[in-house]
């Protein structure tokens, strides 16, 4: 093992409520992110930036806010893509009909307008339980989107019903090239997911992980059960708008109802349950697992193809893809059904006592 | 008056075809507690595997419908094999994003074998409106959509039948009502998982014959299960009666509410009203129509 927490002792309160108690762990996370906002910026390709890290933090942005909602309030959901098209719709009409607006606040100001259509959507939770729920957040996903197709105003009476972005432009600089987007995009997931990650280090978070385990027991010992789970729709909605505005603006590069399909509901859903319920590293596994999965898939499949030259059918490859991806997706869940956070934290204490036994 | 009539027979006619789907999900849901995503992709292999079998080999039906109640079995079995039985004892969510999984799979395996081209289903029956009634009432009902609401009775009865009086049936009641106390007692929990994933399979096969011949045997089958999720709240997840009650209701509800209502708003309402509705429904009675009433305990 290269390290253990041994000889770290703690002087202060302060210190020992600290995110990463251990020195060498906060080490490793400020490394972590020197490399993410200097050193990928100078290496990677446009293809990777674009194709493979834009999407990746993104998608775990919204997985994050799922997972606040399914993970931490109990809550599950399907209805995660609408609360981003609200996000991304709610940004553009923001930065159209209010000149001058920062960007930053738009997105923001989306953020806000999806957390109020969630807490909306969040209500029948105070009476509604489990898979019941889950498939009356399926109404918000339909209702949204059917919205959003029919309602002229919120698109600004386009006729396609797909709107090109408007350019992001902060304090006189516009965001153009990948790498700029991919800053943005970077600076802002990386302040939500350290505030995520001490909302449910505290009070907030451990009275929605108290609804979770038991609603009418953490009700017995004073929650307000309202005041919480509409908190955490709230909270994940706005997480999930905040998404949406940037998969609109910083990937797609339109705006359009489409893009915020119940395919897209169902991917973020797949980051929370195969990275881990409940963990905000989880979110970040889970989406990373979810967007390389397909890429690593369809490039092995064609490798295959050309070397062993069986001449595989274009469509017979996307079934193959689509089946693996479903099998691969059982397998894990048999192999690890609380995600690959737990197969981090086992691979951790593992390495904690190696080489020793006990 | 006689287009109200009109419309809602239509509705209700319509409603018995989402009653069908949902009574895969219920069969599924009540004997395992999983929450079969898969169902649609079910409804659709099946659907493509009887075509497929007729047109691609020249199988002729009579000989076609048992091969693919066979395929849909084995499909059913090696599902409760490969899936279900490595996942007891897990949460319901992870059962549940399993099925996902599945669902995945059985839309890739399904167009692999069978290709993606839309095909179309001949049952031998026409989808006209019945001309006595036409001409009485001045009310038209296509012949079709009675056949189909005739099979579905005849399901429901048979099921209702195989639920209550059979051994098997018991048996299955008695692991819906409690998976440990049903071991306890000498039931064979894996076997009766079996049994029933081959029913729904079964049960896939007649929606999947039924809502082909009606719209073609395409990949949008596979929506069909979204059709019969508020179907399904609505009734309740674990009542065969909520099934067909709560088909009845979305499908009546949703046909008028498209003739009545959608004109007024811009039209389309048909994919989220029947959410609405049984949302509405939810504020009301938590568990749905016919579902058991959830006690709770600290």
């Amino acid at each position: 093992m290269l390290y253990r927490e041994a000889g770290q002792f703690k002087t202060s309160y302060q210190a020992d409520a600290a995110i990463f108690p251990i020195r060498q762990d906060l080490i490793a996370v400020w490394a972590l992110v020197v490399v993410a906002f200097v050193v990928v910026p100078l290496v990677a390709t446009p293809y990777i930036v674009t194709g493979i890290l834009i999407p990746f933090l993104i998608l775990s942005l919204a997985a994050l806010g799922l997972n606040i909602l399914t993970g931490y309030a109990g809550q599950l959901s399907l209805g995660t893509a609408a609360f981003m098209a609200v996000g991304a719709f709610a940004s553009f009409n923001f930065i159209l009909r209010v000149p001058g607006i920062p960007v930053l606040l738009a997105f923001a100001g989306g953020g806000v307008v999806a957390a109020l259509v969630g807490m909306v959507f969040g209500l029948p939770s105070l009476r509604i339980r489990g898979f019941y729920l889950a498939v009356a957040t399926l109404a918000a996903q339909f209702f949204i989107l059917w919205f959003l197709t029919k309602v002229g105003w919120v698109t600004n009476y386009n006729p396609s019903g797909v709107i090109t972005a408007q350019q992001v432009v902060i304090l006189g600089h516009a965001f153009t090239t990948p790498i700029d987007k991919y800053l943005l995009v970077l600076g802002i997931v990386a302040v939500m997911a350290l505030a995520a990650k001490n909302m449910t280090r505290g009070n907030v978070g451990r009275s929605w992980m108290a609804v979770r385990d038991m609603d009418v027991a953490a009700e017995v010992i004073g929650i307000r059960l309202m005041r919480a789970k509409l908190l955490a729709f709230a909270v994940s909605s706005f997480y999930c708008g905040v998404a949406g505005a940037l998969f609109a603006y910083a990937y797609l590069g339109t705006v359009e109802p489409e893009a915020f399909s119940l395919d897209l509901s169902f991917r973020v859903l797949f980051m929370v349950i195969i990275g881990g319920v409940g963990s905000i590293l989880g979110s970040f596994l889970g989406a990373a697992f979810v967007t390389l999965l397909p890429v690593l898939l369809s490039v092995s499949v064609r490798f295959l193809d050309r070397n062993l030259g069986l001449q595989i059918a274009e469509s017979a490859i996307s079934n193959l893809e689509l089946m693996t991806f479903g099998g691969l997706i059982i397998f894990f869940l048999i192999v690890e059904p609380h995600g690959l956070a737990r197969l981090w934290q086992i691979g951790k204490d593992k390495l904690r006592l190696w080489p020793f036994p006990h | 008056m006689s287009f109200f009539f009109e419309v809602l027979i239509g509705g209700l006619l319509a409603g018995v075809m989402y009653s069908l789907v949902a009574l895969g999900f219920v069969l599924i849901y009540k004997a395992s507690g999983v929450f079969n995503f898969a169902q649609g992709a079910m409804v659709f292999f099946a659907a493509a595997t009887f075509v497929g079998l007729q047109q691609d080999y020249g199988v002729n039906f009579w000989l076609a419908l048992p091969l693919a109640l066979g395929v849909m079995v084995l499909l059913g079995l090696a599902t409760e094999r490969a899936v279900l039985r490595p996942l007891i004892n897990q949460p319901q969510i992870a059962l549940f994003m399993a099925t996902i999984g599945l669902t995945f799979f059985i839309e890739g395996l399904s167009q692999m074998v069978w290709g993606a081209n839309v095909r179309g289903l001949d049952l031998g029956l026409q989808d006209e409106p019945i001309q006595w009634l036409t001409d009485k009432a001045g009310i038209n009902v296509s012949k079709f959509d009675l056949t189909a609401a005739g099979v579905a009775a005849v399901l429901v009865t048979v099921l209702a039948q195989f639920f209550s009086r059979t051994r098997i049936g018991r048996a299955l009641r008695a692991v819906a009502d409690d998976h440990q106390a049903a071991l306890a007692v000498g039931i064979p929990l894996q076997q009766i998982w079996a049994i029933v994933w081959g029913v729904a399979g079964a049960v896939a096969l007649v929606a999947g014959l039924l809502w082909g011949a009606r719209n073609g045997v395409q990949f949008a089958l596979t929506f069909v299960a979204l059709k019969a999720l508020p179907v399904l709240i609505l009734g309740g997840f674990d009542s065969i009666p909520g099934a067909i009650v709560g088909g009845l209701i979305i499908g009546a509800s949703e046909k008028l509410a498209e003739v009545y209502l959608g004109p007024h708003v811009g039209g389309g309402i048909e994919g989220w009203f029947p959410y609405v509705l049984a949302l509405a429904f939810l504020l009301i009675r938590p568990e749905g129509l016919f579902g058991e009433k959830i006690i709770r305990r600290i």
